[in-house]
C-alpha cells in the first residue's frame, strides 16, 4: 500500500557558533552514494562561513579553555552517550552512501568508543606530557601543555564519521576551538554528528562544521591569521602542499595525519603548546 | 516646551519608520575601494577614549600615541581626531601631544557620567579643563531635570557651559538611554541646539543602551531640521556600543544619506569609541593586504 505522507527530507546545515545556519553565499552541493545516485544537498561554505566560524572559535576559545579538566571529560563523554543513543541513524546515514550496514555499525561503535578514550585523557594529557625538569640552580621547573587555541580540521572522505569524530575529540579535550571542514564526497555523518554535539552540553563556538570544496577554502585556512593551527587528517597532496607553503608565511602550525581515526595521545601534541615556569625554593 | 529663542518646531517621532529606516542603512552594500575609504573616513573621525577609573598618565600617554599614528605609514591612515579622558587628565594628554597637535583634546566635564552635582561645581571643572588645555568639552545635561519637565532649567545650564567652556568647542551629551522615547530625543537635541551646542551626542558609555543607529537618526534629523530653519551646521557624536568595522561605515552611509558630504568630516561628525578603532584597524589591513587578521597583532587598547 502506497504511504500518503510526503518525504520529510533534512536540510544539511552548517553549524557554526552551536547554531545550525545555512552558507552565506545560499550555495549548496550534492550528495551522491557510491552508485552516483542523489541522496541530499548540504551546504556549500564560502570563505565568509570560515571567517564566521573561526570568530565564533575564537570567542568560544577563552571560556572553553578555562573550564575544568573534568567538566571537560564528562563533555566528551556527554556526547558518546548522545551517539550511543542514535547508533542506529548514524549508521544508516553511512550506509546510505555505500559502505556495508554492519561495517556502518562498527564504524559508530569506533567512534563512540574515540569519545569515551579522548574523554579520558582531558585530565591525563598534562600529566603525560608535562614535567618537572631538573636544572642547577633553587628552583622548581616545570612545564605544562596548554591549548594553542582556534585550530581548523581536514577531514578525510572516509571513514566518514570515525575519522572527523578522533580527530575532533584530540583537539578540543585540551581545550582549543576548533574548525572542522567536512569530506567533500561524504559529508553527511559528519554534519549529522553535530546534532549529536549540540545535545551534549558542549558551550556553542567550541565545535563548528563547515562542508563544501576544500580547495576554495584551503587559501583562506592558510592565510586566516587568527587560525593557530591546522590538522590535516584529509590526505589530499595538493591540500598539503598548500597549507604547508600558506602556513610558513604566518609561522601557523601544520600536522599531517596519517591515520586520522586512530587511538593516538600522541596526536594531542599537534594542538598543545608548552609553557615552562620557574619558581623559586625556598622563598 | 515654551523657550525664549525657539527657532524650531519639534516634531513627533514615528517610532516604526525610524527603527525601519535606521535599519536600512546597515544593508547597504559597501565593498573594496570605497570601503577602504570609509574606513579611513571613520579613523579621521574618530574620539579615541578612556573614560575609566584606573586612568593613568601612562594609559592616556599609549592612546595619545595611538590616535596620532594608528598603525604603521605604509597603511596611510589618518590620524584620530581626538582623544577624549577625564579632566584631570587632560593636562597629561597636553604634554605628551604638545601644542600644535594634529589630535585634539577632548574632556567630559559637569559632573560626568550623571550630572547630578550642584551647578557651580560643574561649571568650575568646566573653566579648569579648558584652562588645562581641552579644545572640546562633552558636558552632560541632567537628566533628571529633564525628565522632570524642567527643560528651562537644562536650557540655561547648558547655556552657563558654552560660556564657561570660552573657546572650547561644546559637546552636549544628551545620554539617550535615559530619555527613553525618541520624542525626548528629539526635544532634547532642539533644546540643546538652540543653547549654543557645537555638537550633540548620544551617550556616555556608561548607559545602556548607548548609541544606536535609530536614536543617532532621529539626531541628525533635528540638526538637518536646524541647518534649514537657522542655516547654523551642528556636528553629531554617537558614543557608545559602536565596536565593529560594519556598524561605523553604517553610521557614515546614514550621516550621508540624511545631511550630505558637508557633515563627512570630522569637524562635524565624531565617532565616541574604544575597542572600534582595533576592528576598524583590522578591516583596514584585510582590505589591504588580503589576509583575515588576528586580534594578537593588534594592540590591547
Amino acid at each position: 500500500m502506497q504511504s500518503a505522507r510526503l518525504d520529510v527530507r533534512k536540510t544539511h546545515k552548517l553549524f557554526i557558533g552551536g547554531a545550525f545556519v545555512r552558507g552565506e553565499s545560499g550555495r549548496a552541493l550534492a550528495a551522491v552514494d557510491a552508485a552516483g545516485i542523489h541522496l541530499d544537498n548540504f551546504c556549500h561554505a564560502s570563505r565568509k562561513d570560515l571567517r564566521d566560524a573561526v570568530a565564533a572559535a575564537r570567542s568560544a576559545f577563552g571560556g572553553w579553555a578555562k573550564k575544568s579538566a573534568y567538566l571537560k571529560g564528562q563533555i566528551l563523554y556527554r556526547a558518546a552517550e548522545m551517539l550511543e543513543s542514535r547508533a542506529a541513524a548514524m549508521a544508516a546515514e553511512i550506509a546510505r552512501a555505500g559502505v556495508d550496514p554492519s561495517e556502518a555499525r562498527r564504524e559508530v561503535d569506533a567512534a563512540i568508543d574515540r569519545l569515551v578514550y579522548f574523554a579520558g585523557w582531558t585530565d591525563k594529557f598534562a600529566q603525560v606530557f608535562g614535567a618537572v625538569n631538573p636544572v642547577a640552580s633553587s628552583h622548581f621547573n616545570f612545564t605544562v601543555p596548554e591549548p594553542t587555541g582556534v585550530v581548523v580540521v581536514l577531514a578525510p572522505d572516509e571513514p566518514s564519521l570515525v575519522a572527523p569524530v578522533a580527530l575532533l575529540a584530540g583537539v578540543i579535550l585540551t581545550g582549543n576551538a576548533a574548525v572542522i571542514l567536512a569530506s567533500e564526497t561524504k559529508p553527511l555523518p559528519l554534519l549529522g554528528f553535530a546534532e549529536i554535539l549540540a545535545t551534549s552540553d558542549l558551550p556553542g563556538g567550541v565545535v563548528n562544521i563547515l562542508s563544501g570544496k576544500r580547495a576554495e577554502l584551503i587559501p583562506h585556512i592558510a592565510a586566516h591569521k587568527d587560525i593557530n593551527a591546522v590538522v590535516d587528517g584529509s590526505g589530499d597532496p595538493s591540500a598539503q602542499a598548500e597549507l604547508r607553503q600558506g602556513t610558513a608565511v604566518n609561522l601557523k602550525r601544520y600536522a599531517r595525519r596519517q591515520n586520522p581515526a586512530e587511538e593516538n595521545p600522541y596526536s594531542i601534541l599537534d594542538s598543545i603548546e608548552f609553557k615552562t615556569a620557574w619558581h623559586p625554593i625556598g622563598v | 516646551m515654551t523657550l525664549s529663542v525657539a527657532k524650531v518646531s519639534t516634531p513627533t517621532i514615528d517610532q516604526v519608520m525610524v527603527e525601519e529606516r535606521a535599519a536600512a542603512f546597515t544593508k547597504r552594500s559597501i565593498k573594496a575601494a570605497a570601503k577602504l575609504a570609509g574606513l579611513k573616513m571613520a579613523v579621521a573621525m574618530m574620539d579615541l577614549t578612556t573614560l575609566e577609573g584606573k586612568d593613568t598618565p601612562g594609559k592616556v600617554a599609549c592612546l595619545c600615541r595611538k590616535a596620532l599614528q594608528p598603525i604603521e605609514a605604509k597603511y596611510e591612515v589618518p590620524n584620530c581626531a581626538a582623544v577624549c579622558v577625564y579632566p584631570s587628565m587632560v593636562r597629561c594628554a597636553r604634554r605628551f601631544l604638545g601644542e600644535r597637535s594634529p589630535v585634539r583634546i577632548a574632556s567630559v566635564a559637569t559632573g560626568f557620567p550623571s550630572g547630578q552635582f550642584p551647578l557651580r561645581t560643574r561649571l568650575e571643572e568646566v573653566r579648569r579643563a579648558a584652562g588645562d588645555g581641552a579644545d572640546e568639552i562633552d558636558m552632560v545635561i541632567d537628566r533628571g531635570a529633564f525628565l522632570a519637565g524642567e527643560h528651562r532649567k537644562v536650557f540655561d545650564e547648558i547655556v552657563a557651559v558654552k560660556q564657561a567652556c570660552g573657546a572650547a568647542h561644546l559637546k552636549v551629551i544628551l545620554e539617550t538611554g535615559e530619555l527613553v522615547t525618541y520624542d525626548n530625543v528629539r526635544a532634547a537635541s532642539d533644546l540643546a541646539m538652540q543653547a549654543g551646542a557645537d555638537f550633540i551626542k548620544t551617550s556616555t558609555g556608561k548607559i545602556q543602551p548607548a548609541a544606536t543607529l535609530p536614536v543617532t537618526l532621529v539626531m541628525l534629523e533635528a540638526i538637518r531640521d536646524y541647518f534649514f530653519a537657522t542655516g547654523i551646521r551642528i556636528g553629531m557624536k554617537p558614543a557608545g556600543g559602536i565596536r565593529n568595522a560594519k556598524q561605523s561605515l553604517a553610521y557614515l552611509v546614514m550621516v550621508k544619506e540624511t545631511l550630505g558630504d558637508d557633515w563627512l568630516t570630522p569637524e562635524l561628525f565624531r565617532f565616541g569609541a574604544s575597542t572600534l578603532l582595533n576592528d576598524v584597524l583590522m578591516q583596514i589591513v584585510k582590505t589591504t593586504d588580503g589576509q583575515y587578521q588576528s586580534a594578537d597583532y593588534f594592540s590591547l587598547s
